[in-house]
């Protein structure tokens, strides 16, 4: 509690700490998800309506060009998670929280101002583990088995998680610079690049010109090769490191564009 | 009495535009002052810049004796405050809303409970409360938005246009809500508005703005006997204005003659003496009077007297 010089009132507000106001803020954004299912299942049905067209007019023509054994399921299923998982966040919301004035409410609050966005991030990546989880068993129903075994299959579902939870940044910087819900919504298109210049559907060694060029930068080519490492070969750590790393420096990228974007906002008023 | 807000010189530019002129004033502890103005004046920005939303351009504020720009978490602790759209999550149920602001104002569940139920009372929104916002009326979303505002106990409670688009008797609740918590808690409430009775009926003391400038500050009663116990209102045709206007100006005993759209506002100190000399100046003006009328002043005329025009006038401006 406490009181200033010459005010009448006692108040009982106190700073709540940084835990707390993380913990606030993930939990408020996670009972929204639960009510706010529409926005998030929909999204789930893209990837698992891929990895089964994509098997079934791909499978035999990319089986048929590349040497005996070459198991096209299995490279296929880090494609739909990383479908699954990208581009799912909050920032919709953030959205209709900066045009209903609501986060003006928060930010009347000592709330600490890092826990507004690092709190909607963690209820992200909640949601983007529990979205990896039905591709991966749809791919196992389809005939995929891990090299890896189960241990596998949870460090597959964690390099999703890793860059689901990434990718995020984009669009709390866009939802936090503009406030616009359609610039929010046309985020996803940021994600066109990354997942169509790289080894969505044919090997690295495959690829030639250009696109081989571009695929040897892009993170995503990393991130597949580490996940279909799991599913297809085994414990290739340099392969798993690699996907990891490439999560993590898009996630400085995103984050510290998302962070500046916060910033400003602040500032703004 | 120790000064619960206080601002110097206060400024606030967006780019080219000037919404805040450079205000000061002073707000005693366990006073309900009021922020009287038209829509555009430069009220919200000026409760913006007080409650940390937003940093001055030039000037400063002190409020509970912390500074706004400084010691911002100081402030924010101290305050509560109710923006002029209910800023509420509609996907929440109303004990939602009112258990997340306690617990990142630091209540324990104890004493969130405590103070849920206690606000309960004042805010009267019943069962309602375990309702989704999305389903409450306007008035309700108001009174949850002020129990908000207020359950961190706060000292100091701003409340930006807090009756705006509601109906009477919500507007009268509201009212009840904010003099019971000045009157059980002795809490300072800064409210702006654009509702000349509310300003009346609510405020210990009241600051008139136009064009992001404080015209005229002082208790209702004192500014509106600065323009004269009565007022006389003569509406005349309206090629008469200026000549109505200039016959007035030139009888000594009238206080204040300003003339708004076809009628001309007189503020005198005894309307039962002063209305003969009225009729008679426009009588010998020539003046073709179409209405003479007598009452007892409002805000409304002092915002005239001190800016030219009625609130109404100045809003339509502002709007253009």
């Amino acid at each position: 509690m406490s009181t200033s010089a010459g005010t009448g009132t006692v108040t009982l507000a106190r700073r709540a700490g940084f835990a707390r106001d993380l913990s606030s803020v993930a939990l408020r954004a996670l009972r929204l998800t639960a009510r706010d299912k529409e926005s998030v299942i929909p999204g789930l049905f893209i990837p698992l309506f891929f990895l089964v067209v994509n098997i079934g007019s791909l499978q035999s023509f990319v089986e048929g060009n590349l040497p005996p054994g070459f198991d096209f399921k299995g490279f296929q299923l880090p494609v739909s998670v990383i479908f699954a998982v990208t581009g799912v966040s909050r920032a919709g919301s953030l959205v209709i929280d900066i045009q209903d004035g609501y986060l003006d409410r928060l930010l009347l609050t000592p709330v600490n101002r890092v826990t507004l966005l690092l709190g909607l991030m963690v209820a992200d990546l909640v949601v983007v583990t529990v979205l990896g989880v039905p591709v991966v068993i749809l791919g196992l129903l389809i005939g995929v088995s891990f090299e890896t075994g189960l241990v596998g299959m949870i460090v597959f579902i964690l390099i999703g998680t890793a860059w689901g939870v990434a990718f995020t940044g984009f669009p709390y910087a866009i939802a936090l610079t503009t406030g616009n819900p359609i610039a929010v919504n046309n985020a996803f298109l940021l994600f066109f690049p990354f997942a169509f210049l790289t080894t969505a559907y044919v090997p690295q060694g495959q690829l030639t010109g250009w696109l081989a060029a571009v695929a040897d930068w892009n993170p995503v080519t990393y991130l597949l090769a580490g996940m279909r490492a799991l599913v297809l070969e085994g414990w290739d750590w340099t392969a798993i490191g690699r996907a990891f790393l490439a999560a993590v420096l898009v996630g400085v990228v995103s984050f510290y564009l998302a962070f500046a974007s916060l910033r400003g906002r602040v500032r703004k008023g | 009495m120790s000064a619960a807000i206080s601002a110097r010189g206060l400024v606030r530019r967006f780019g080219e535009t000037l919404a805040v002129a450079g205000v000061d004033l002073s707000v005693a502890t366990g006073e309900i002052f009021g922020f009287l103005g038209p829509n555009g004046a430069g009220k919200s920005t000026a409760v913006r810049m007080l409650t940390t939303l937003l940093s001055p351009t030039e000037g400063s504020a002190e409020v509970a004796g912390f500074d706004v720009e400084r010691e911002t978490e100081q402030v924010r602790l101290r305050i509560g405050v109710a923006l002029q759209e209910s800023a509420l999550d509609p996907k929440q149920t109303g004990r939602e809303i009112l258990d997340l602001q306690g617990r990142l104002y630091g209540l324990d569940a104890p004493v969130r409970a405590a103070r849920i139920a206690e606000l309960l009372e004042l805010v009267d929104i019943g069962d309602a409360i375990d309702r989704m916002v999305a389903t409450y009326s306007g008035g309700m979303k108001r009174r949850l938005d002020l129990a908000a505002a207020l359950v961190h106990r706060p000292e100091i409670v701003f409340l930006d246009e807090p009756t705006t688009g509601l109906d009477p008797v919500s507007r009268s609740m509201v009212w009840d809500e904010v003099r019971k918590l000045n009157r059980e808690s002795s809490t300072t409430i800064f409210l702006t508005t654009q509702y000349l009775e509310e300003a009346d009926s609510l405020c210990d003391r009241v600051a008139i703005i136009a064009k992001g400038r404080i015209v005229a500050q002082g208790s209702p009663t004192e500014l509106k006997r600065s323009i004269g116990a009565d007022v006389i209102i003569a509406r005349v045709a309206p090629d008469d204005v200026t000549r109505a206007t200039a016959a007035l100006r030139a009888v000594p005993e009238l206080g204040h003659v300003e003339a708004t759209g076809d009628s001309i506002v007189v503020g005198v100190s005894n309307g039962g003496t002063a209305i003969s000399p009225v009729a008679v100046a426009l009588s010998g003006a020539n003046v073709h009077v179409i209405e003479l009328t007598m009452r007892t002043p409002t805000l409304d005329d002092v915002f005239l007297e001190t800016t030219g025009a009625r609130m109404r006038d100045e809003e339509e401006g502002a709007l253009r």
